[in-house]
């Protein structure tokens, strides 16, 4: 199936025939709804909260946010939540569901406009693969990211957490928006439901320092039934494999190939090569 | 849009960011509308904190609504209590509830103090696309 990022940019794709198609099928609702719950259920918010809903569509997470604990099982509730997004004809669906909370006619990758340490947390599903792609030829996906993640993390406050759930198109995709996260000043971890199999989903768990937390996703799955922690950074000091330290042996045997294969007269390697000089007397 | 709301957005071109007028942003030829809801005492109380409160002031004044108290309100004013009975939402978390998520700006324009640059608000959503050249 070919993925609706390749086909079109988001404000064109989700047209008025499209979001409607999205928001009836119960389908998509009962998988956007269980999203949310375990997103919620990683925002681990204690009471009622401002959220911000990056990609909110036609608020199908943002109900579930304005409920009650009673009604359908958002814990701490109800939120109040602010929800942008780039479709208009999504919007125009909400506001015909007469949403409860406030909606913006507003680009992820053009930033997050709003004053530093606004919201308690961050949630989105299903749409920051969107920002991967850039439609004009003046803008990159890097900086579409960059912008979103700064604006993002500037706009939580201190101690807060966002979630958001995208489908990376392949382990590059997940690279770049990790990266992206962390760069921006985010605790950042990938978790990854059913791994492996069709129905795998990835969430993006960032968190801003300050809080309770130990500053990253380990802290935010500690005591979690059911998730296993690989540890994917790597150790700060350690080498990368295939690096050389500048004057080794394997080091002048690299420089003298990469002059070779430029042309250049090199000597013949022998026994003696990159061998220390000891001192005479 | 909730005058909350409004409280938190800030213009989203990219030169303003460093400059204070950028915040908040004041409305222009607004239609006001009033959307029940319940009151959440556990949320004003939290919010109350982030809140800036003569900014708050200056968006009511600006929209010729009812003056807020000068003084910012605290977490205890919200609550009423008596004696063995349960917490009672005061007048003041009444009135805070109505200006804030009660009250809000259905058509009209959001003008930037720093830039001018006038986002359109059309049945209540705000519009913040930008073109290219402001990012």
């Amino acid at each position: 199936m070919s993925r609706p990022e390749d086909t079109l940019p988001p404000d064109l794709f989700y047209n008025d025939s499209e979001s409607r198609k999205y928001t009836t099928s119960s389908r998509i609702q009962k998988i956007q709804s269980d999203m949310t719950h375990r997103a919620l259920s990683l925002l681990n918010l204690p009471s009622p909260s401002l959220i911000l809903d990056i990609g909110c569509g036609s608020g199908l997470s943002g109900e579930i946010l304005s409920g009650t604990e009673e009604h359908d099982g958002t814990p701490g509730g109800p939120h109040v939540w602010v929800g942008m997004d780039i479709s208009s004809s999504m919007l125009s669906v909400a506001l015909e569901k007469e949403v409860e909370g406030d909606l913006l006619l507003a680009d992820a990758g053009q930033g997050v406009p709003f004053r530093a340490g606004t919201f308690d947390a961050a949630i989105s599903i299903s749409a920051i693969q969107w920002l991967c792609n850039a439609e004009t030829s003046a803008d990159t996906p890097t900086s579409r990211l960059a912008r979103f993640f700064n604006g993002l993390y500037a706009s939580l406050r201190r101690g807060g957490r966002a979630v958001c759930q995208f489908y990376p198109k392949n382990e590059e995709q997940k690279k770049m928006i990790s990266s992206a996260a962390v760069k921006a000043g985010f605790g950042a971890g990938l978790l990854e439901d059913d791994e492996g199999t069709k129905n795998a989903k990835t969430y993006l768990v960032l968190t801003v320092g300050g809080g309770e937390l130990d500053g990253d996703i380990t802290g935010v799955v500690r005591g979690m039934d059911g998730v296993d922690v690989v540890e994917g950074r790597q150790k700060l000091g350690q080498r990368k494999r295939g690096e050389d330290k500048k004057g080794s042996k394997g080091w002048i045997l690299k420089k003298k190939e990469q002059m070779e294969r430029k042309g250049k007269v090199v000597k013949q390697n022998s026994k003696y090569t990159g061998r220390k000089r000891r001192i005479a007397f | 849009m909730k005058l909350l709301t409004l409280n938190f957005l800030t213009c989203a071109i990219k030169s303003c960011k460093s400059s204070p007028a950028s915040f908040p942003l004041h409305p222009r030829d607004a239609t006001l509308e009033i959307i029940e809801s319940d009151l959440n005492l556990a949320f004003l109380r939290n919010i109350l904190p982030r809140l800036m409160w003569s900014e708050l002031c200056t968006i009511t004044r600006e929209l010729g609504l009812p003056a807020l108290p000068e003084t910012v309100p605290t977490g205890e004013d919200m609550v009423e209590k008596k004696e063995g009975e349960e917490e009672v939402a005061s007048q003041t978390a009444k009135d805070l509830h109505r200006v804030l998520l009660e009250t809000g700006i259905r058509e009209g324009g959001l003008v930037c103090g720093n830039c001018g640059h006038e986002y359109k608000v059309l049945e209540g959503v705000g519009n913040f696309l930008l073109p290219g050249h402001l990012v």
